[in-house]
């Protein structure tokens, strides 16, 4: 930008300036008004529903400089999506001002994710002396709760759960000064004025501890194997000290989850080195201000800290957090171990986050309360990520993340409400150019669930202004979000299958509008021909599809008992094979069952068909003797990776029928697992060469299709590339054959990016 | 072939195409008879049609199940049956020994049933027409007490039972088809609910609300239809609900919620809170309803939603299924 030549008052000019995107409560004002300061600019900032509006009035170098600034030093938690400027008259009006927020018109400011405590809040949190020391709720306009405490538009205060809070005089002059670092920070406070920590007995009226005692307290408790209820920013934890066996036990058995791994949070980076294997993409990802959980490779030789076996029983990784709220910061720095930080719920409820509930839900699971009196409005699970090939990978994208917009590559004519599948349910409200997906909201058929999906569109379409005149939904007649969908009134409806949408949220993440082979691998979806998909290689847009190929279908024996069963998988490929039954103990241990089962799927009685991933990785597992019957989603699959011997093996070979539809035999790979099993083949050779195997059918899949297309793109999707041994092997065989590969980053492969694929399809579809 | 699995897509058929011609209040009601007064006479009058296969299972046989089937649905109106009509279509080449033991039996069950069959119909079809035998029987009966019952009227707060074990029926037939290698001694539940709708209705008068006997979909269908037709919500506790061991061990092994398979012989009813227990009790007394339960509550919900207390502790909703029962999960 070329910075005009020095002039006087007369060559003066004023510019109308807009900025919008994530521009409220993250400091921007303060930060225009310090730089109009700077450079002795005239005029005023102020909030309104569209974002911040400036007026600026100066001489043109200055305002160029002022122009430039804004983009290249704002605030760290703001988010630039647009800015324009525009001519106005000079008024020769002096000084510059920050003028009051502006509520009318339709309220399209985002609201900023939750940020992580900001390294000046912590030090005044930590150490220094000054009235924040040992306080739990010290925030500024660079870190803090937002997206959960936000009631509505605009961001102002009264618009907030801190509304019952009363500013002191100390606090109320750090939010009046702009050149405060708490400016507007709409949940400032101190001890005198703040929220306040309790640790109360499960009958919610027992004070066990208050003011600066509660830390301490909790801390002891903890080291003494009691279970505690902790109130974070966007719901309770149930907390252990994870070196405490009986304590991670007890908290197994009361939460009724029999396996899947407890999420972990530690001090600070050291010690997560000192459990797991903190490479620098994961230390990033780990330290970045939405703090997810991160799964890392566990340390085996000479850990730090001895974490209970019940913690992550056989994993080979360990999901970590550090420390995000200044609470969690006291509380570790006072225990000095890892702490077990599981959400706070009986498996499959969702998480606790108002107080007479959380109280009520978590007696029997929690001895004691550490809580407060700021109120969460939105309930927001962890974010979960990992680090693939130097990259990260979102797993489930909730607090911190959301409501950050992913931009569409066109803009949408009408506004969209892409309504989710059914399991790790999010749903994706969007308008012009961003497409807002919903925090993680859950597994629909829980009642409690269900409800808080209705309360949350409606919270968020109020949050933002938008309601939406299409609504996009999955094909799955009993999916609770397909019911949602048909019960509306008022919009249009699209359809949408569930794989195109895997496939197109991946495209919509990569700003990619040309056609593409879309490999979707997952546990089910319901497909255009009434059958269940889910092992599929689709020729996609964003706005169609078709089936280039897919895995064989087999029957599902017993239907939904299938997806809990893995064996019921095992005996249906075994028969899909023909011949005699070999001896093995999966058909000895069900014998009782296996002929009438076996009878049941040949019959096509609750035996539907399926193409399904998922389910030919749950037949291997329970073949090698690995799982039987799954207590989450995805479990056999993700035993059979852990198992996997690492390094360079050769993959099972399996058939493709070129018919017009390509048929991918899952059953030869399964053929060659059990030959070797029957040879006395270590399991995690086996499972190598399965994973493999797949990898390889997939890549020559993918090399039919571009003969026969001439298409050069692969997007992969689904929940089965949440699997890194065989997404790091398709990668590999699919990047030598001379493919440009997509993958997910920021949007989840599994189900929890569906409802952003059912946007992007839908909104492609009313461009036409 | 989804529509006719008795759940979402039989609904909407059922709203699309028969609500839209016929329209009338009778008919709008969707209750399983019509509730008619003619010249000062309370009658309730209602057809069913039987496509069973097979035609013959333990426990009964198509045509104990045509006048059962059209008999039940008049005692859950309230009614005393009184006549019923027959009408059958033949598949060419139908057996004569076959059509005589399905006769005889209606024959049996009008007699056990206390009603008369006073008209009826026979047409052949083309070989591959018709599979075998279907019946169709319509019937009327005499609403002889004063208050009116309608799923529509349940309200929150009122208590849902169920009269025995459910699924028997669905499975028995689903078993005798012959696919599976299935050993377990199973049998239809077909039976003439009158005797037991008529000892509720003596206990308990206006205290009951509303039956409806838990046919195809069966007992989560029948309560969504509650649901919606009362606009309240309904929670049932899964622990309470009836069902045999032999029902619920061939029901794991093939993957099916009992709650959804067909009875021939049980109903829901619901009742008023001051009434629950004198309802449970009538039932009881009468040998159709020695294992009745009290299986949930009404309760408002703006949702209307049926939901399932699990085992576990967690609460699922219990929908309407479109078609066959299709696994969900992802
Ligand atoms: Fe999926
Ligand atoms: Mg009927
Ligand atoms: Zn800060
Ligand atoms: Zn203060």
């Amino acid at each position: 930008m070329a910075y005009g030549v020095i002039s006087d008052e007369a060559s003066h000019e004023r510019l109308a300036v807009r900025v919008a995107g994530v521009v409220q409560g993250v400091g921007f004002r303060p930060f225009v008004y310090t730089l109009a300061q700077r450079l002795h600019l005239r005029g005023h900032v102020g909030n309104d529903t569209e974002g911040v509006f400036i007026e600026a009035e100066g001489p043109r170098s200055a305002l160029d400089a002022f122009l430039c600034a804004l983009d290249l030093e704002r605030p760290p938690l703001s988010v630039i999506d647009s800015m324009t400027a525009a001519p106005l008259p000079v008024t020769g009006a002096p000084g510059f001002t920050i003028v009051a927020s502006d509520a009318s018109g339709p309220p399209a400011a985002q609201v900023a994710p939750d940020a992580a405590t900001c390294a000046a809040c912590l030090d005044e949190t930590t150490g220094g002396g000054g009235r924040r020391q040992g306080y739990a709720f010290t925030n500024c306009t660079h870190c803090g709760p937002r997206f959960t405490i936000v009631r509505d538009v605009p961001y102002d205060r009264p618009n907030t759960t801190m509304a019952g809070f009363a500013m002191c005089d100390d606090c109320a002059k750090e939010y009046g000064d702009p050149a405060d670092r708490r400016f507007h920070a709409q949940p400032v406070c101190c001890p005198a004025c703040g929220p306040r920590l309790s640790l109360l007995g499960m009958d919610g009226s027992t004070v066990l501890a208050e003011g600066a005692d509660p830390v301490a307290a909790t801390a002891r408790l903890l080291r003494a194997g009691a279970v505690v209820a902790i109130k974070g920013l966007g719901g309770y934890h149930l907390a252990v000290d994870a070196t405490h066996p009986e304590a991670a036990a007890r908290l197994r058995a009361a939460k009724h989850r029999e396996d899947k791994p407890f999420a972990l949070m530690v001090a600070d980076l050291a010690e997560a080195a000192g459990i797991a294997e903190v490479e620098p993409a994961a230390a990033r990802l780990l330290r970045h201000p939405a703090r997810p959980i991160v799964l890392l490779p566990r340390r085996t030789r000479h850990p730090a800290h001895r974490i209970a076996e019940a913690v992550a029983p056989g994993c080979r990784e360990l999901g970590v957090m550090l420390p995000y709220t200044p609470l969690h910061h006291l509380l570790l720095a006072t225990i000095v171990r890892p702490l077990v930080m599981t959400s706070g719920n009986s498996s499959d409820e969702p998480i606790a986050y108002r107080d007479d509930d959380a109280m009520v839900r978590l007696t029997g699971i929690a001895d004691v309360a550490l809580t407060h009196d700021r109120p969460i409005h939105l309930r927001t699970d962890d974010s979960v990520a990992r680090v693939v090939r130097g990259s990260p990978m979102l797993l489930r994208r909730s607090r911190g993340y959301v409501p950050r917009p992913v931009r569409l590559p066109w803009k949408l004519r009408r506004p969209v409400l892409g309504c989710g599948a059914a399991l790790k349910n999010t749903f994706c409200l969007a308008r012009g150019e961003f497409a807002t997906l919903s925090h993680h909201i859950g597994e629909l058929s829980n009642a409690a669930t269900f409800r808080s999906y209705t309360e949350g569109v409606g919270h968020l379409e109020r949050l933002l202004g938008i309601t939406p005149e299409l609504l996009a939904h999955d094909l799955h007649p009993d999916y609770p979000s397909t019911a949602y969908a048909l019960e509306r009134d008022g919009v249009e409806l699209v359809g949408v299958q569930h794989h195109h949408a895997h496939i197109a949220s991946c495209l919509a993440e990569h700003a990619e509008q040309e056609a593409v082979i879309g490999v979707a691998f997952d546990g089910l979806g319901y497909g255009d021909d009434g059958t269940l998909w889910g092992g599929e290689i689709l020729v996609a847009d964003l706005a169609a599809y078709t089936r280039a190929g897919h895995l064989a279908a087999v029957p599902m024996p017993g239907g939904a008992a299938a997806v809990r069963e893995p064996w019921r998988m095992a005996l249906s490929y075994l028969d899909a094979l023909g011949g005699e039954l070999p001896d093995l103990p999966v058909a000895a241990r069900h014998a009782a069952a296996w002929s009438t089962l076996r009878d049941a799927a040949r019959a096509g009685v609750n035996a539907p068909l399926t193409s399904s991933a998922g389910r030919l990785f749950d037949a291997v597992a329970a073949l090698l003797d690995l799982r039987e019957e799954v207590t989450y989603e995805g479990q056999a699959a993700v035993e059979l990776e852990q198992v996997a011997q690492r390094g360079e093996v050769a993959g099972y070979p399996a058939e493709i029928a070129e018919d017009a539809v390509l048929s991918l035999s899952g059953a030869d790979l399964v053929r060659a697992v059990l030959a070797d099993r029957l040879d006395g083949v270590p399991v995690p050779e086996i499972a190598a060469r399965f994973h493999a195997g797949v990898a390889d059918l997939i890549v020559n899949a993918c090399l039919l299709v571009r003969e026969r297309h001439g298409l050069h793109t692969v997007a992969l999707s689904g929940g089965v590339f949440q699997n890194t041994l065989l997404l790091g092997r398709t990668l590999d065989g699919l990047t030598l054959s001379g493919f440009r590969v997509l993958t997910h980053r920021q949007i989840p492969p599994n189900d929890g990016g569906i409802s952003l694929g059912q946007v992007a399809v839908a909104g492609a579809r009313d461009r036409r | 072939m989804a529509h006719g699995a008795g759940g979402k897509a039989t609904q909407s058929l059922v709203e699309a195409v028969f609500l839209e011609a016929f329209h009338n209040p009778q008919l709008a009601a969707l209750d399983d008879a019509a509730a008619l007064t003619v010249a000062g006479t309370r009658l309730a009058f209602t057809t069913d049609s039987y496509v069973v296969s097979p035609l013959f299972f333990p426990g009964g046989d198509i045509g104990e199940l045509a006048v059962n089937g059209t008999v039940n649905d008049l005692a859950v109106a309230g009614a005393r049956p009184l006549f019923l009509s027959a009408g059958f279509i033949l598949e060419e080449g139908f057996g004569v020994a076959d059509l005589t033991r399905i006769v005889t039996s209606m024959a049996a069950a009008a007699k056990a049933a206390d009603v008369r069959i006073v008209a009826g119909d026979t047409k052949v079809v083309q070989r591959g027409q018709a599979d075998g035998c279907y019946i169709t029987t319509a019937g009327v009966g005499l609403r002889e007490r004063a208050h009116d019952l309608g799923v529509d009227r349940a309200r929150p707060g009122d208590v849902v039972l169920v009269s025995g074990p459910v699924g028997d029926h669905g499975m028995t037939v689903l078993i005798a088809r012959g696919d599976l290698d299935l050993q377990v001694d199973l049998r239809s539940d077909t039976a003439p609910l009158h005797g037991a709708t008529a000892a509720l209705l003596d206990a308990c008068g206006a205290g009951v609300r509303a039956m409806r006997d838990a046919t195809r979909g069966g007992v989560a269908t029948v309560l969504n239809e509650i649901a919606r037709a009362a606009e309240v919500g309904i929670v049932v506790d899964e622990e309470a609900v009836p069902v045999r061991p032999g029902v619920r061990g061939a029901a794991e092994l093939l993957g099916i919620d009992p709650l959804y398979v067909a009875c021939e012989g049980r109903f829901v009813a619901v009742v008023a809170p001051d009434a629950a227990d004198a309802a449970l009790a009538a039932l009881r007394r009468h040998p159709l309803g020695e294992q009745a339960a009290v299986i949930g509550r009404v309760d408002d919900d703006p949702a209307h939603l049926v939901l399932l207390r699990t085992r576990f502790g967690g609460t699922r909703i219990m929908d309407l299924l479109v078609g066959d029962p299709l696994p969900r999960i992802c």
